[in-house]
């Protein structure tokens, strides 16, 4: 059998970095280091994993950072004022959870609705969306901080630390989110009707697929996914700010273009932008351990990864059409 | 709810003037603007209370004054704030605490330049000489209070780990004056990595650190905003015992924390987001009173202690 290069390319780029990791400090390859490393990698991976479907059917999503913020403020708020009537209990957090996927649900709708129903570019949309969410939780929050009740973050806390040994929660939902989406993509009607809709969506429309209904899923799925991402992140630091959740939109989109997926739509591929996600925090963790260069030029080498790791895949475009 | 409490403050604002006529009454009716950047991180969202805070109590004071408060969320916003008060309130008086320097200058100067009273807040304008009245905090002593803290409280041989913010002059300041308040001093500094003024950004250092450094003994996170997701990431290490967190600026939660003898937390050294009410106050008395109120008024920096911490705590603030 052939090795495609230029399909293992992401891959072999994580391989490389873990190689240098280790070869820069021996502490890399240490089990609480590899558990921040995934632990922190979870939010963005479950964020991407939705962006995976959302490009894939030729969408953008930008709003997914300021709706993690907004998400993770309403909860917040929701399990604050729950408390006097539900108690200190795991009830109040589950209500919290609910908030935050329900929450999701909508938010994804939201943003799913205005690209099929009303007929706006996602990009547009997105654009709107993130704005609005991003000084709705500013608002909620008059400018500080919102901060979830003291004893509720205690009993909420091993959500995020705790687990299987050193396999964390963030971890394991992460990995079984990658296993389904990877399955969904692959095998699932939904996932072959997204990937036809990003290839040609006139196509996919005389083929009797329900496009806008498809589209519009794939919103709700992402919407749900930063629910999710919002659930595991409120236990870790028990806050949520304006700043909360900047610039998450970039990185989950840059996880999925490193990870193989067209940007214009067509081709998806979760497991790439799993190991997309990973090369991403891979690299910030390489440059805080090791004192390679200045600090100051940390964004510089991420830029350079990115841009090579699309370049490989423009390389393999190429090939195709020839 | 008390957000977005101008127009009750207006509202206020005429009913005190009536209430109150021995006030200067046939005074001539003055506006001072008011630009300030929007609340997107905790050390804003103190000063945007604050200023709307001292807002409301002025305008209630001296009924003759007006208030135009605009934030901006970018320099580009912030000029053109400043262009409509001037072209459609008429201002008196600019408050500003430019976004950036270099961008905000020329507006500035245009505002000075048509005879208004310009007070500049925190940071300074790329020329000199266009502001009558200069408010700013000390970054200078932010830094040095907080490394002879270090200097004075380390063992010989301690090793420490600093959290510096967004790169800018500011930073740049704070961090030279750290350094050389521990030169000649057998304190380590280990590393210095940017964790943004930003509690996640903060925590994945903070863990990285960790992570890198068997012994730490204390830890500069610079702002306290940084130093709550240190003091996540250290806990999640279980090494609460090994190490003690410095903030800075003076958040409540935080001086809440030294007024109860936190040993994780044993000092902060202010910052303080009320400097906004200082520029404003201080603008309001140009007007109203005959004190002069024209050059530069830095406001230290001071390390907050358990026994002194009672004073800095504003537990209405949202900061």
């Amino acid at each position: 059998m052939k090795i495609d290069l230029h399909t293992l390319g992401p891959l072999v780029a994580l391989v490389a970095l873990v190689i240098l990791g280790a070869a820069l400090n021996s502490a890399f390859l240490a089990p609480a280091n590899i558990t921040n490393v995934l632990a922190r990698s979870a939010f963005i991976g479950l964020i991407a994993v939705g962006m995976t479907f959302v490009i894939t059917a030729g969408g953008l999503d930008l709003s997914v950072g300021s709706m993690a913020a907004f998400l993770a403020g309403i909860a917040i708020i929701a399990m604050n004022a729950a408390l006097p009537t539900t108690g200190l209990n795991w009830g109040t957090i589950l209500i919290g959870m609910g908030v935050a996927i329900l929450g999701g649900v909508l938010a994804g709708y939201l943003n799913g609705a205005l690209v099929t129903k009303a007929r706006i570019e996602p990009f547009i949309v997105t654009l709107g969306t993130m704005s609005i969410f991003r000084s709705l939780v500013t608002w909620l929050a008059d400018g500080g901080t919102l901060s979830l009740d003291y004893g509720l973050r205690t009993l909420y806390r091993p959500v995020y630390y705790g687990g299987i040994g050193w396999i964390t929660w963030p971890i394991i939902t992460f990995a079984i989110v990658a296993i389904l989406g990877e399955w969904t993509m692959r095998h699932s009607r939904f996932g072959r009707h997204v990937e036809a809709i990003g290839s040609n969506d006139r196509v996919a429309r005389y083929s009797a697929i329900d496009v806008n209904r498809m589209r519009l899923l794939t919103y709700v799925l992402l919407g749900v996914l930063v629910g999710l991402a919002v659930v595991l992140y409120v236990p870790r630091l028990g806050s949520a700010s304006g700043s909360t959740g900047v610039l998450w939109e970039l990185e989950a989109i840059a996880a999925v273009i490193i990870g193989g997926t067209a940007l214009k739509g067509g081709r998806g591929r979760v497991w790439g932008t799993v190991v997309g996600v990973l090369i991403l925090s891979l690299i910030d963790n390489i440059l805080n351990l090791a004192d390679l260069v200045s600090p100051y030029l940390n964004g510089a080498i991420q830029g350079v990864i990115i841009v090579l790791a699309v370049v490989l895949q423009r390389e393999k475009r190429t090939a195709e059409e020839r | 709810m008390k957000r977005r409490s101008l127009m009750k403050a207006a509202a206020l604002m005429a009913a005190m003037g009536i209430a109150a006529p021995a006030v200067a009454q046939d005074a001539e009716k003055k506006i001072i603007g008011v630009s300030i950047p929007s609340a997107t991180h905790g050390f804003m969202g103190g000063l945007n209370w604050h200023a709307q805070d001292t807002i409301k109590r002025l305008g209630a004071a001296y009924p003759n004054l007006e208030f135009v408060l605009s934030t901006a969320g970018d320099p580009a916003k912030q000029v053109n704030d400043i262009e409509d008060m001037m072209a459609t309130r008429n201002i008196d008086a600019l408050v500003v605490l430019p976004f950036e320097s270099e961008p905000l200058t020329a507006p500035v100067k245009a505002v000075k330049d048509a005879g208004k009273f310009v007070t500049v807040v925190d940071r300074g304008l790329s020329q000199e000489g266009i502001e009558d009245l200069y408010v700013a905090g000390d970054n200078t002593a932010f830094g040095r209070v907080a490394g002879e803290y270090f200097r004075d409280t380390l063992p010989a041989g301690a090793k420490v780990v600093v959290l510096r913010g967004i790169p800018t002059t500011l930073d740049n300041e704070r961090v030279d004056a750290f350094r050389a308040a521990l030169e000649g001093s057998e304190v380590q500094i280990l590393d210095m990595q940017h964790g943004n003024w930003n509690r996640d950004d903060a925590f994945a250092v903070m863990q990285d650190y960790l992570a890198k450094y068997p012994q730490i003994d204390a830890v500069w996170a610079a702002d306290d905003d940084m130093a709550i997701g240190v003091l996540e990431a250290i806990s999640a290490a279980n090494r609460q015992d090994e190490m003690w967190v410095i903030g800075g600026a003076g958040m409540k939660e935080i001086v809440k924390r030294i007024m109860d003898g936190d040993k994780q937390l044993p000092v902060n050294v202010t910052y303080p987001p009320a400097l906004i009410s200082s520029a404003i106050e201080m603008t309001a008395l140009n007007f109203v009173s005959n004190a002069p109120m024209t050059g530069r008024f830095i406001i230290s920096s001071q390390l907050i202690t358990p026994e002194n911490a009672e004073q800095f705590y504003y537990p209405d603030s949202p900061f």
